[in-house]
């Protein structure tokens, strides 16, 4: 095992201890890339976080249609928001309202 | 029939809903590039204009993000020449959007308030189109180097989520 590895393997670990104690709370990741969430659809539960990568040279917002969050995604930087309520959520970057994502959050 | 005789004659028309103009033979890369580059510094000016004169914090939100975005592509523009060896060259098209963009400022700075945000989100709504029709039919098309044309195409998605971003303002002022 490399340095490297042995680097990762602790940091892994370590993310799943932190991880234990939330029961079956997942990380459901959405890149960005060329002015686009990909996937534009997504589907999670109540307790999961969304975290948005922003691989683009540009600033984007994820911000919720019904107001619930607004995510600032510096370039370069990713944001996260916890999954609190059950039901489909529209959300859209406030810069670039063309690009558009859905979450489809069930309940637990 | 006129129309076709300049398309025959391989001219490339520009920015037709403006002062509409014509540009004879293929741009280059380097002159692509140009235009590009000028189609951003003309709208970074309008915003700087728009945040000496509004005092709407929606219009001035609007203004902060066009110079954030467009000084973004235009750095990217810049370091992608560089890597490529490429000089951006000053032509005729670059010529009259910066002409344009002058003209605009200097009907823009007679007006304030409310008629000055109005007039504003309505011309960014109008030069978004028009450059996104030029990057669109003439620029994206004509560039040669891929890089470049990715550069333009991420270009265009921005600026179309400007243009749209624009319209939605524009109409929240009437
Ligand atoms: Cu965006």
């Amino acid at each position: 095992m490399t340095c490297r590895d042995a680097m990762f393997a602790a940091l892994a670990c370590g993310s799943i201890a932190a991880f234990a104690s939330v029961a079956d709370a997942a990380i459901v990741r959405v890149t960005i890339s060329n002015i686009a969430y990909a996937p534009a659809k997504i589907a999670a539960h109540v307790g999961d976080t969304v975290e948005w990568d922003n691989k683009d040279f540009v600033v984007h917002t994820a911000t919720a249609r019904n107001g619930a969050w607004d995510v600032n995604l510096p370039a370069g930087k990713s944001g996260r928001v916890l999954l609190k309520k059950a039901g489909k959520i529209g959300y859209y970057c406030r810069f670039h309202p063309n690009m558009k994502g859905e979450i489809d959050v069930s309940a637990k | 029939m006129a129309r076709f005789v300049s398309l025959a004659a391989g001219a490339v028309l520009l920015f037709a809903g403006g002062a509409a103009f014509a540009q004879s033979a293929k741009l280059t890369d380097p002159q692509i590039a140009h235009i590009a580059y000028t189609a951003g510094v003309v709208d970074i000016a309008a915003a700087n204009q728009a945040l000496k004169k509004t005092s709407n914090p929606q219009v001035k939100a609007f203004a902060e993000d066009m110079v954030r975005d467009h000084t973004s592509v235009n750095d990217k523009a810049l370091a992608l020449c560089k890597e490529l060896g490429v000089t951006p060259e000053d032509n005729d098209t670059s010529k009259s959007i910066a002409k344009q963009g002058e003209e605009e400022r200097a009907k823009l700075e007679s007006l304030s308030g409310a008629a000055f945000d109005k007039a504003y989100a309505e011309n960014e709504v109008k030069y978004h189109h028009m450059v996104n029709t030029a990057l669109e039919n003439t620029l994206i098309p004509n560039a040669s180097n891929p890089k470049l044309k990715s550069l333009l195409e991420t270009g265009l998605k921005i600026f179309k989520g400007h243009e749209e971003h624009a319209k939605t303002l524009a109409a929240s002022l009437k």
